[in-house]
């Protein structure tokens, strides 16, 4: 309550005014005298510049106000106004007292110094660093300065890895970026169908460039032909469309050529050792055996559908060495029915290449020595057919029939010639009508000419209205001359041979009682052009010169001979099958009187041989038999014999030493019969 | 035409010791089979490519040749290819059986 200011005057004024309080009361003789004592510790003296007051002074009341205002404030500040022009008091002042002021050194963790300072230190955010820490990196920093110092010299590569820290002002440093407004990127994009792709590799080998070659060269004819056709656009448009038709087709039949190859070849494997037979197998017994030999048999071929049809005839093919034609129906008269024409290749036993069935069955058949491809068949029923194996077609390419002459008895023998004067093609056929008719191929359609009616000797019949017609002989066999073309001989039923010439129609050369029954073939002899031999179902074969009329050679072979043949690699050399099952093959070279070779080559007995032929190149034999297989069997070397050299002479060859032999034999035969004849 | 070839395929496939068939297009896909897929994928795939090889060999020998067939013997059976322009037959056959 007491200002500073007046401490002393006051002080006398509260010692006045105790006194006069204190001093009222002496009746408190104790208290005061306490009071007293107090009091009489300290006396008061009065100085002696102190102001006499009265008592009315000494009980005035002095007011004093504590304010807050600062006494040493300056009150009258005045401030130049330019508006006014004149100086002006200011109201108010600032009456702010400093007394003390002390900075500290405490950081928000937030703030930028304190950041600063936790980025120097190293230290992670949040974590303040603690005073020993601090002091601690004081040290290091100053160690590292020192160190840095002194290895600056041996060690260039160590500052490098240390850590290279921002050096920062150490007072104001603030870090300062702004960053632009970032477009939201966004990716667009197109995509197409991708081009249809393929892999594509080839290789250039010569062949491959050769193929080309031929390609553009075929091309070129096309349009070659093309350029020349142009008039036929009919034909053009047709042919389009059937190129059209075809690679639309299946594409299984593209396959075709390629089965047949595997077909062979799986034929080969299962027969592989018939096969190896076939080609290298020769019998060494034979050395053994002086005057004997054998037949090995290879294959046998059959055909379901031909079961209960007999082999009527075969033929090989002469272009195709392994081919061979098997004509089938039945002999039997009471049994006539339908026929089937099949063709057989070597190569594949089991089934056959071509085959064609036919209405009536067939007798005979001959496949053209040029043309491999033409087939002339005769049938049951008197027609003759002509089949081309080229065609796709089942049905012969020509066909007798009534109106163009057919025979009105079953064909027994069909036998292509030569080529006629026009250029076409022609053959000739005999039949138990008695009538030897040659076919011409004239375009579309078969021409027929009555080459020669085969009339019976003497024999006349009476015809209606008493007209006098000769009986027709059954003609059942023919052959033409190999050299001679116009010389040809007929067999009969009869068991008569007529020696025929094509120029004349009505007469016969000559005439031979050959048999006493039909005479089922009669063959002329490969080598030597006057021998024949012919056969007969009275159990024999015999030879034939033409120039005399007795036969030379007779074999009895005590069965039914249905079929002999001359072999195509020696004059002397023929074989002869029988309704026993038996093979009888004669060299007459060796054995005039005997068969070298008789061997039953069929299982069953009942089966009857009905055809053989030789195979013009390969050393084997094809036997037809009435129950409809073909068996195929290998001459052993005996049978193939060869005239036999002289020493130091050379080996003579090719027919002219066939042809000798055969002179050689009909000599002796005929000095034979001469004498014999003389002798009866 | 394509009847006669389907029962040539037939016969070969019921021939003596014919294990299986197999015929294979151009492109070395087989088209008709008798064997299981796994083995006739296999089969079809190696040896399309052994035929061409083999055809390019002899073709390369003389262009104007070409190859007919090719068999490979091997102590269990015998496999035969015969190969065509658009087409390649196989045909797995045990001779000895």
């Amino acid at each position: 309550i007491l200002p500073k200011g007046s401490t002393h005057q006051t002080n006398m004024l509260l010692m006045s005014v105790w006194s006069c309080f204190f001093g009222q009361d002496e009746e408190d003789g104790t208290e005061t005298g306490e009071g007293d004592e107090w009091m009489q510790g300290k006396t008061l003296i009065k100085p002696l510049d102190q102001l006499d007051l009265t008592e009315a002074e000494l009980k005035e009341e002095f007011t004093r106000i504590l304010t807050a205002n600062n006494p040493h404030a300056p009150q009258n500040i005045v401030r130049y106004s330019f508006k006014e022009r004149s100086y002006k008091p200011i109201s108010s002042v600032d009456q702010l007292a400093v007394h003390f002021v002390l900075e500290g050194n405490l950081l928000h963790q937030d703030s930028d110094e304190a950041r600063r300072q936790r980025a120097k230190q190293g230290l992670p955010e949040g974590r303040l660093p603690g005073l020993l820490e601090l002091l601690f990196d004081q040290i290091c920093c100053f160690l590292q300065e020192q160190t840095f110092e002194t290895a600056v010299a041996e060690k260039p590569e160590t500052p490098a890895g240390k850590k290279e820290q921002k050096i920062t002002n150490q007072f104001n440093f603030s870090e300062r970026a702004s960053q632009t407004l970032n477009n939201p990127l966004r990716e667009r994009g197109c995509q197409t169908e991708p081009p249809p792709r393929a892999n594509f590799s080839a290789t250039a080998n010569q062949w491959e460039i050769y193929d080309v070659y031929l390609e553009v060269l075929q091309k070129q004819e096309k349009n070659k032909e093309k350029a020349k056709a142009v008039p036929k656009k009919d034909d053009d448009k047709g042919k389009k469309k059937m190129m059209l038709v075809e690679t639309q087709s299946d594409d299984i039949t593209k396959v075709a050529k390629v089965a047949k190859i595997i077909e062979r070849m799986v034929n080969q494997n299962t027969f592989d050792d018939i096969a190896q037979d076939f080609k290298y197998f020769e019998d060494a017994s034979d050395e053994y055996r002086e005057q004997e030999g054998t037949l090995l048999p290879l294959w046998k071929f059959q055909y379901d559908k031909a079961k209960r049809l007999s082999v009527t005839a075969l033929c090989w093919n002469e272009s195709y060495k392994d081919l061979f034609a098997v004509g089938l129906g039945s002999y039997d008269f009471t049994k006539q029915g339908r026929g089937m024409l099949v063709f057989y290749s070597l190569k594949n036993s089991t089934f056959p290449e071509y085959i064609y069935p036919t209405t009536s069955g067939i007798l005979c058949l001959d496949i053209h020595k040029h043309l491999p491809y033409l087939v002339a068949v005769g049938f049951y029923d008197g027609c003759v057919a002509v089949y081309n194996l080229k065609e796709e077609t089942l049905q012969p390419i020509y066909k007798s029939t009534a109106k163009s002459g057919k025979h009105t008895d079953p064909v027994w023998q069909v036998k292509w010639q030569k080529d006629d004067m026009d250029n076409n093609h022609n053959f000739f056929s005999v039949s138990s009508d008695g009538r030897v008719v040659s076919w011409t191929l004239v375009k579309n359609e078969l021409v027929f000419t009555d080459i020669i009616k085969l009339s019976l000797e003497g024999a006349v019949s009476e015809g209606p209205e008493g007209v006098q017609l000769p009986i027709m002989a059954c003609g059942t066999s023919f052959d033409f001359h190999k050299q001679i073309d116009y010389l040809f001989l007929v067999g009969t039923e009869e068991g008569k041979i007529h020696k025929c010439s094509k120029a004349y129609s009505s007469q016969f050369l000559e005439t031979y009682n050959a048999h006493n029954m039909a005479v089922d073939a009669v063959k002329w002899n490969h080598f030597h052009t006057k021998v024949f031999i012919s056969c007969s179902s009275d159990w024999t074969v015999k030879i034939w010169d033409h120039t005399i009329k007795t036969p030379m050679f007779t074999f009895d072979l005590n069965a039914s001979v249905g079929d002999v043949a001359w072999s195509p690699y020696s004059s002397t050399v023929f074989a002869a099958v029988t309704t026993d099952g038996k093979v009888h093959t004669f060299d007459l070279s060796i054995n005039k009187y005997e068969a070298i070779c008789q061997q039953p080559v069929v299982a069953k007995k009942k089966t009857k041989l009905t055809h053989i032929e030789f195979n013009p190149v390969y050393p084997i034999i094809i036997v037809g038999d009435d129950r409809g297989y073909v068996t195929s069997l290998k001459l052993s070397p005996n049978l193939r014999k060869k005239p036999k050299e002289k020493k130091g002479q050379e080996l003579p060859k090719g027919p002219e030493v066939e042809i000798a032999k055969m002179e050689k034999l009909l000599i002796l035969s005929r000095t034979k019969k001469i004498k014999t004849d003389y002798k009866s | 035409m394509s009847a006669e070839v389907e029962e040539t395929l037939k016969r070969i496939q019921t021939h003596k010791g014919v294990i299986g068939t197999i015929v294979v297009n151009a492109e070395g896909i087989p088209i008709r089979t008798t064997l299981d897929n796994s083995t006739t994928v296999q089969y079809a795939g190696l040896l399309h490519q052994l035929t061409m090889k083999a055809r390019s060999t002899v073709r390369d020998l003389d262009p104007q040749n070409d190859l007919t067939f090719l068999r490979i013997r091997s102590k269990k059976h015998e496999i035969m290819v015969a190969p065509d322009k658009e087409y390649l037959l196989i045909v797995i056959q045990n001779p000895s059986e």
